[in-house]
């Protein structure tokens, strides 16, 4: 593993890139760069500490992290079987299916939470059963907040795990079945081991993703402190009254943003190939 | 199943035609006469218009838009709607506006004072009292501020610093009654557009925004011993690179056809 990794990172290196296409990164680079350096910039780091943890502050990061938590666990209870389907059961129609299922993924949030209006809202398709039977109002409520990160952030644990089944060697699984072993368990100690990198891969993808949310839950949940005004939505009011809060939180959830992404290894992201053989 | 009818295949394209050449005609109707006001009053009004208005004004600063613009077919004006606090905080990050109007005075005053873009005093130019919007046809049967306590009641509002939001609080204050509501919208249009759609049961809006909604929802009176009577102040804001056309637009909203369109739209006088 360790030798396969230092080849090809020689290889990387003979390979450079022209001196034109190098120049034209780096412009995407400071492209990329520069609003963030521009904010920080911007934050009365003085005041930093007071501003982060002022009461409204710390409720809507403590907010935040539960329903995030919350829709990463619900997005993978249901993510995973789904992914297995998709990568694993050819039945008909299955490309409309998984288009649909990561329709909410290229959706603007804000129709998604239109959407789950029509559906979970007081006048939607289950709105009224969901009440009467489980006495469940989903708008205006942290369930509902739940519910519209989960919406937004399944896919990207979806993506990902799909992937990694599609280019997980099945011999393994296979054999485990000659030997005697259930579907069931050959998934659970053969194919689910296998995956694991990209399993955990979609998981923090899709946390961040619905740490981000809010489009989806502004429309759906509306806003309220302590019940469901996460951080983003803190942030975008925030910007009107108190701009130097806004500009705190968002350092915040950048920096929770970027070390998701730098905790994410490279193999993680692309080769599901690779994934597979690793332990 | 209907076969092709050539004689119907006929008639649809001279439909067809007919309403192509209406069209024409509509537009050059349209196009003429502006065109030729503009020549003769000689207009010295062009190049372009920001007007940030709060959103509570869509509707008549839409149709004011339109008459401005045949008064004055040189200038092309854009008006952009949102919470007043929003625009406030815009315009006072360097967005590029020539007029603001805002729903209540504190915003103007903000600009004013913190930031000296105003060229001269604002005009008040309108007024707007509150109502209560409830779900159409009244479902939950809500006749009075006190009935937007009852448990089980959805009743949303905005945040503090959006004009509706301190209106309404000032609202219960003054009527002695304790509300709490389900979320606090990021402007008015939030609080329309959820009760609208049935998912809160009420809200306080302005009187304007429910005869906005063209009877998606309806309106409770609120007394005017507790009714709070907004003030909308206009000015021309120092930093804009039209300064003419700026005050030209809001001579136009003070005036006799500005004052007509608003007054259509449930605005009371100043």
């Amino acid at each position: 593993m360790s030798e396969h990794r230092g080849t090809r990172a020689r290889s990387v290196g003979l390979r450079r890139p022209p001196l034109a296409i190098i120049a034209i990164a780096a412009v995407a680079i400071a492209f990329f760069a520069l609003p963030f350096i521009g904010l920080l910039w911007r934050v009365p780091w003085s005041d930093a500490w007071s501003l982060l943890t002022t009461t409204s502050s710390l409720t809507a990061l403590r907010l935040s992290i539960e329903t995030s938590l919350w829709a990463t666990a619900l997005s993978t209870i249901f993510g995973v079987p789904l992914a297995w389907v998709l990568a694993r059961y050819g039945f008909p129609g299955r490309r409309v299916v998984r288009a649909l299922c990561l329709l909410s993924l290229v959706l603007p949030p804000v129709v998604g939470g239109v959407a789950l209006f029509a559906a979970y809202g007081r006048r939607g398709l289950l709105g009224d059963s969901l009440f009467e039977w489980f006495g469940l109002r989903l708008p205006f409520s942290a369930a509902g907040v739940v519910l519209a990160q989960t919406f937004i952030a399944m896919p990207f644990l979806v993506l990902t795990v799909e992937a990694a089944l599609r280019g997980l060697d099945q011999r393994p699984e296979d054999a485990a079945r000659t030997l005697g072993a259930s579907r069931w368990y050959a998934f659970r100690r053969v194919t689910l081991p296998a995956i694991r990198p990209a399993l955990i891969a979609g998981a923090v993808l899709a946390w961040a993703r619905a740490l981000g949310e809010f489009g989806a839950t502004i429309t759906f949940a509306g806003n309220f402190p302590g019940r469901t005004q996460t951080m983003p939505l803190s942030v975008y009011l925030a910007l009107e009254s108190n701009p130097g809060q806004a500009l705190v939180l968002s350092v915040v959830m950048i920096a929770i943003s970027f070390g998701v992404l730098l905790s994410l290894r490279d193999q993680w992201l692309g080769g599901s190939t690779e994934a597979g053989s690793s332990r | 199943m209907t076969s092709e009818d050539p004689t119907k295949r006929q008639r649809a394209r001279r439909i067809l035609s007919i309403s192509l050449l209406a069209t024409v005609m509509v537009v050059a109707v349209a196009c003429g006469p502006s065109d030729s006001s503009s020549s003769a009053s000689g207009d010295s009004l062009s190049g372009s218009l920001v007007v940030s208005a709060a959103a509570s004004l869509q509707g008549a600063f839409t149709e004011i838009e339109v008459a401005f613009e045949k008064a004055h077919p040189r200038l092309n004006v854009t008006v952009n709607f949102g919470a007043s606090s929003t625009l406030a905080q815009q315009i006072i990050s360097a967005a590029p506006v020539d007029v603001f109007a805002s729903a209540d005075e504190a915003n103007m005053t903000e600009i004013f004072l913190n930031e000296k873009l105003l060229t001269g005093t604002p005009t008040i130019f309108a007024t707007n009292s509150l109502e209560i919007i409830v779900r159409k046809g009244n479902p939950a049967k809500i006749s009075s501020l006190a009935d937007l306590s009852k448990s089980g009641l959805v009743y949303i509002t905005c945040a503090p610093e959006v004009p509706i939001g301190k209106y309404g609080a000032h609202v219960f204050q003054k009527a002695g009654v304790k509300v709490s509501p389900a979320s606090l919208e990021p402007d008015v249009k939030g609080i329309v557009a959820k009760v609208t759609a049935g998912e809160a049961d009420a809200g306080i809006v302005y009187a304007t925004d429910i005869s906005a909604t063209n009877g998606a929802a309806d309106g409770v009176v609120i007394p005017a011993d507790v009714n709070v009577i907004a003030r909308y102040p206009i000015a021309a804001l120092s930093t804009s690179t039209n300064s003419t056309a700026a005050q030209a637009w809001v001579a136009f909203v003070a005036g006799t056809e500005g004052q007509t369109i608003l007054k259509n739209y449930g605005f009371g006088a100043p």
